[in-house]
């Protein structure tokens, strides 16, 4: 899932503070699990607003509202149409496509990200998130025992751990492991280090975020013009 | 022997080869090169100019090494692969042979959270050991890594780092393997402390006739006080640096502890030099390298063979 | 703000809601000020249902809750300590005191505990209320580590 993190309060009180009516739209997906945009980080961030325009003195409306997906034009039904209409602007709690989806679905309103997003990760206890994936279009982890050196070692190495590997955690950060000791120790586990001797030539880049932006198109599920829903 | 690099020549004549390090100023000041060049004169056989080293902004590694290549020095030009992509890389790479530079030692580089620009991005396009292919494609292929042809391949001694100590210890030596299979011809190791498990990973070595394959140059690095030591210890992930080491450091008085320092330090050369495999040493003297001259002759190694 | 404040004491069935009862029963005297709410657990407590008893209009949230090892449900208390931690830094960053919200914990037996703690949260809340520093109270359960999502690690 994508995994994201709420911003500073200050931030979004800044940004609440500017209008007379906002509505905090909410994001049912992976904003929800990761506890960053949900429903419930919705309600919380409304007291919140709540609280400190009392506290401060200001005069704004807060309203509330989250749907199902943020990054599907379907979940944004009539009643989200219409709470939206109603508000002067909008802070999304949705990752970044959900936040730039929303502004491409309302162009005339003023529309906020309530998150920072940070990375496709998992869940990996209660309240604890990693970073698994990089989204580099080309998955090459399966050469790796499962483990992924680019989205998991802090310089994308491809033919062993830097230097810096020190008791089985990133030089980067102590809490990070190393990605080569998770990727040396399965491999000895499952009998193939050696399959590590072959050199892994540079990476085709092309495929990822450096080719330019990228599509994906099935032509056997687009409809044809005619069937297209109205924006 | 392929190319005009000095050190290659000795040791294809079976010399024991002495290189030192020379650290770029923080600052565009020539004559600052030109200093720390004059303590490495005659004393040692290259000098590695390292690339922004520990990720903190100083003096383009290339132009020192020119710098020191106008003083009759054979710099060993460290090329890190944090700040370029390949087009950079390859484009430095025939810059570098142009200007007559004749040794490449290819590193990653110190990721650039522990320099003075942690909110850099950075580019890990290709890593140290997809460098040394590269540098071995450009110069033997003649090719660039697109396919086409270069024309006037540039012809470069390639060297590379290993870190003996770091984890995980069972990759290691067949890491070296895979260096050496991309095509280094020599490698200069992290600064040992620890002659025992050094041993070890050479013995590793030997096992897979790796040294054979490429020349090893043991890292030193002399240590100024007990508190280098415990830092170093602590604080420089990869870094083994016995109690023993500590604790007889500890036991001389703090204004003599950088004599005991250097006295460690060209012991340790000497118990190197023992060690089957070992080509040569790399007396990497951070900020001290007016104390080069004095190791290098105290170790035995005085005079070096003419260039 | 008005001297009478409005606190709302989120009390566990099993322990500080009992302590209350016995209280009465003992007739040890708590504040008027206190509204008690029973609920089934205080791991039943969330951030947002503290944070709402503010914007409603309550002076001070109290969350009072089983000794750790004792909870009926295992965990609840422990994880309602970290809840009320959280709601604390939430609370902070909108500019209202953290100190208006505490965790207790108070055992079904202990009624003249549950009053003389009450009586010690209204006090503190009235001087807050007067726009005095909250002095720091001894009974108030030790703060957890600040991670941001530690309130929901188990």
């Amino acid at each position: 899932m994508i995994v994201a993190e709420r911003k500073l309060f200050d931030d979004l009180y800044a940004k609440a503070s500017k209008h007379k009516k906002v509505l905090l739209l909410g994001c049912g997906t992976c904003v929800t699990v990761c506890m960053a945009g949900g429903e419930k980080e919705v309600d919380i961030l409304d007291s919140q607003l709540k609280l400190a325009s009392r506290e401060r003195g200001d005069d704004f409306e807060v309203t509330t509202h989250t749907i199902v997906r943020q990054c599907d034009d379907e979940f944004f039904d009539e009643e989200t149409s219409r709470k939206i209409a109603a508000a002067d602007a909008v802070i999304t709690l949705a990752c970044g496509v959900g936040v730039q989806f929303c502004s491409e679905k309302y162009p005339e309103k003023r529309v906020y990200a309530g998150v920072n997003t940070v990375f496709y990760g998992a869940t990996v206890e209660q309240g604890l998130w990693e970073e698994r994936c990089a989204g580099c279009g080309e998955c090459i982890v399966d050469q790796f025992a499962g483990i992924c050196p680019v989205a998991r070692c802090a310089k994308s190495l491809m033919n062993g751990p830097c230097g810096g590997s020190s008791n089985g955690k990133c030089e980067v950060d102590k809490e990070t492991d190393c990605a080569w000791a998770l990727i040396v120790k399965r491999m000895k586990e499952l009998g193939t280090l050696e399959e590590l001797s072959e050199i892994t030539l540079p990476k085709d880049w092309s495929t990822s975020r450096d080719g330019g932006p990228r599509r994906i198109v099935h032509e056997s599920l687009r409809l044809d013009e005619g069937t297209k829903k109205e924006g | 022997m392929k190319t005009k690099s000095n050190i290659e020549r000795l040791l294809e004549k079976g010399e024991f080869v002495v290189t030192s390090e020379c650290g770029p100023p923080r600052g565009s000041d020539a004559e600052a090169v030109r200093k720390k060049g004059n303590l490495l004169k005659g004393v040692v056989d290259g000098v590695n100019v390292t690339d922004n080293q520990t990720s903190v902004v100083r003096m383009s590694s290339l132009s020192s090494c020119i710098i020191l290549k106008e003083m009759g020095f054979d710099p060993i030009w460290q090329l890190v692969c944090r700040d370029r992509n390949r087009i950079a890389i390859q484009s430095d790479i025939l810059g570098a042979a142009a200007l007559g530079i004749n040794n490449l030692l290819c590193l990653s580089g110190d990721h650039q959270s522990f320099g003075d620009n942690p909110k850099a991005k950075n580019v890990y396009d290709i890593d140290s050991i997809q460098l040394i292919y590269t540098a071995k494609t450009l110069r033997d292929e003649g090719k660039f890594l697109g396919g086409d042809e270069v024309k006037g391949a540039p012809m470069l001694f390639i060297g590379a780092a290993e870190n003996p100590f770091a984890d995980p210890f069972e990759i290691r030596a067949l890491r070296l393997g895979k260096k050496v299979k991309a095509g280094a011809e020599f490698i200069q190791t992290q600064c040992i402390y620890n002659v025992e498990k050094f041993s070890k990973w050479m013995e590793e070595v030997r096992e897979r006739g790796l040294h054979e394959k490429c020349a090893i140059l043991a890292g030193v690095t002399p240590l100024k006080s007990a508190g280098m030591a415990k830092y170093m210890k602590k604080n420089v992930p990869g870094m083994d640096v016995p109690d023993s080491l500590i604790e007889r450091l500890s036991a001389v008085p703090k204004e003599n502890q950088a004599e005991e320092g250097i006295k460690i330090c060209v012991e340790m050369i000497q118990q190197l030099k023992e060690i089957e495999g070992v080509r040569g040493v790399h007396i990497m003297a951070i900020e001290w390298e007016e104390k080069v001259a004095e190791i290098v002759k105290a170790a035995g190694l005085s005079p070096r063979p003419s260039a | 703000m008005k001297n009478e404040p409005t606190i709302i004491a989120f009390c566990c069935h099993y322990c500080a809601f009992t302590a209350a009862d016995l209280a009465g029963t003992m007739r040890k005297q708590y504040p008027t000020n206190i509204r008690i709410v029973r609920i089934p657990c205080t791991g039943k407590v969330s951030e947002n249902m503290v944070l709402q008893a503010f914007v409603e209009g309550a002076d001070g949230v109290m969350v009072a809750g089983c000794e750790i090892g004792s909870c009926h449900f295992i965990q609840g208390n422990v994880r309602a300590v970290k809840r009320v931690a959280h709601a604390k830094k939430l609370l902070e960053e909108t500019g209202v005191n953290p100190d208006r919200l505490e965790f207790y914990h108070v055992a079904a037996s202990q009624g003249p505990l549950f009053a003389t703690t009450s009586a010690e949260f209204t006090e503190r809340i009235k001087q807050l209320n007067a726009g005095g520093k909250a002095s720091a109270d001894t009974t108030s359960a030790e703060t957890p580590q600040e991670t941001v999502h530690d309130s929901s690690r188990t």
